[in-house]
């Protein structure tokens, strides 16, 4: 999908004004496997950037997803709660994990496109 | 994100193991498992499949209605020679062996002299051999202690073994269309038989809490054979991730995990593992510790959790009680996609081991309330012909 921005650790986010969407990628996706529970954050906290922001529990292991920027959590995914494989099926799209309004948009433009977060997946392969 | 891959045993906390770096063993099935869409990764010195593409739920469910296929090659086989090895082997294991009739299999344990579980093990009285089917972990010290116990010559590890494991309610009538006469086996039974031509050593047993046959075979027919059974429309090929979910959910333990060499059999809950004859006379490295424990109860018991809400809990979670107090530990703790839900097993303080007794599990510095349930979570439905 175009449009997405994404961390060496495999979130993607997507900005919309000053508010970013927040998921993991698909290949963070496939890697954890079967996807079984998935903490949020409360609403209204803030977080800086590399804070751990939710934490997924796969059938395999527990993985921490980390905030890609720094800002404040206006809006969380809710339905994630009771159908957790929604990040298996549609990692980014209705398996979005939060909405964070970022303390500095213009930081978005720190993040790797599309390219980079490819070439990136091609030195784990 | 932190991705942990693989994370399935001794090798749990891995990053994307690159598993060739690892100096890691292939099984017989390797080209087979990558061929049907296997995500290896690293479990005691092996490259295995942790799931393939239908991922381990499916694994998991697909076992209970119908069949699976797994490669559990990485197990050791050992055969016992000698005049008499189940004298010989009763001196190691707690296991009643005088009257394990030939073609019958018998689980127990290797114990040391201060009571503690050097290793689980299937001992099977077959009609040309005696064998031990030994796990993969400490399998070196375990052939070390063997051969020191039994003497050098009296124990033979076959490298040139592959293992199959062929588990759930359909797993009997798919083998019978290879073998007729796997159908009249009874539970934990050994018989010999040729599969599609290769010969096939077939007992009636497994680790999932399901009917099913664990099938040893030359490693050069071991493919062929695989992809014949997988061949079958009941069967799916299901890996270690399937095999753990499945198992936990049996309330079976899984060793250097559940089970350990500062654990007893009493602590264990596994003296349903001593016949009578045995528990009397004892005989066997720490019998004098198990009995003592016997008679005065173990400090500690192992025991499963229900985890309430949604969120699984892990190996080495702290298990506390109402008051906050640390009384236990988990060892094995997951998603249970049969009980649908999280499901756990560990040791707790003897008071807090009845069922039904309510404790509080640490995960991620907060507490979750679980309770106290006997095992397994999940019936077994072994075969009871």
């Amino acid at each position: 999908m175009s449009g997405l921005r994404y961390t060496k650790d495999h979130e993607w986010a997507r900005l919309d004004g000053e508010v970013a969407t927040v998921g993991i990628t698909d290949y963070a996706q496939e890697q954890l496997g079967d996807i079984v529970f998935i903490e949020l954050p409360t609403l209204g906290k803030t977080i800086h950037q590399g804070e751990e922001a939710a934490v997924i529990e796969s059938v395999k292991a527990a993985s921490e997803v980390y905030a890609p920027l720094a800002g404040e959590i206006v809006e969380i995914n809710e339905k994630l709660q009771s159908e957790p494989a929604l990040v298996n099926a549609d990692p980014t799209g209705k398996g979005w994990f939060l909405k964070l309004k970022l303390t500095d948009p213009s930081a978005y433009d720190s993040l790797m496109d599309e390219a980079s977060y490819r070439a990136h997946l091609k030195e784990y392969a | 994100m932190s991705i942990t891959v693989g994370g399935m045993g001794e090798d749990r906390p891995g990053v994307i193991v690159t598993a060739k770096a690892k100096g890691l063993l292939r099984t017989p099935l390797y080209e087979l498992h990558l061929k049907v869409g296997g995500k290896m990764t690293a479990f005691a010195g092996f490259e295995l499949p942790v799931q393939y593409k239908t991922g381990i739920l499916v694994e998991h469910r697909h076992t209970r209605d119908a069949a699976s296929l797994f490669d559990v090659s990485h197990l050791g086989q050992v055969i016992v020679h000698g005049d008499d090895p189940a004298h010989a082997l009763e001196r190691l294991v707690p296991g009643d062996l005088l009257t394990l009739a030939e073609g019958r299999m018998r689980y127990t344990l290797l114990t040391n002299t201060a009571a503690g579980i050097l290793d689980d093990l299937m001992v099977i009285h077959g009609r040309e051999y005696w064998q031990l089917i030994i796990n993969a972990g400490p399998k070196v010290s375990i052939l070390a202690h063997l051969r020191a116990h039994l003497g050098p010559d009296k124990v033979t590890y076959l490298e040139d073994r592959a293992l199959l494991a062929l588990q759930g309610p359909s797993a009997a009538s798919v083998l019978a269309r290879f073998a007729k006469g796997c159908l009249r086996m009874p539970y934990l039974s050994a018989e010999t038989f040729s599969i599609n031509g290769a010969d096939a050593f077939v007992t009636r047993s497994g680790y999932t809490g399901e009917d099913g046959f664990e099938i040893s075979l030359a490693q050069d027919q071991a493919e062929r054979v695989a992809e014949a059974l997988l061949a079958e429309p009941e069967v799916f090929p299901a890996g270690l991730g399937a095999r753990d979910s499945l198992r936990l959910e049996a309330g079976l333990c899984l060793y250097g995990h559940d089970l350990d060499v500062k654990t007893t059999m009493v602590e264990a809950g596994l003296t349903w593992t001593l016949s009578k004859r045995r528990r009397a006379e004892g005989g066997y490295p720490g019998s004098d510790i198990v009995k003592h424990e016997l008679a005065t109860g173990a400090a500690r018991r192992r025991v499963g959790f229900r985890p309430s809400g949604r969120a699984p809990v892990r190996e080495g979670a702290e298990v506390r009680s109402v008051k906050g107090r640390k009384i236990g530990i988990v060892t094995s703790g997951g998603f249970g996609p049969t009980v649908e839900g999280p499901v756990a097993m560990g040791y707790v303080e003897k008071p807090f081991a009845a069922e039904g007794t309510e404790v509080k599990i640490l995960l991620r510095g907060r507490f979750i309330a679980a309770r106290v349930t006997k095992l397994p979570f999940v019936a077994t439905r072994y075969y009871k012909g």
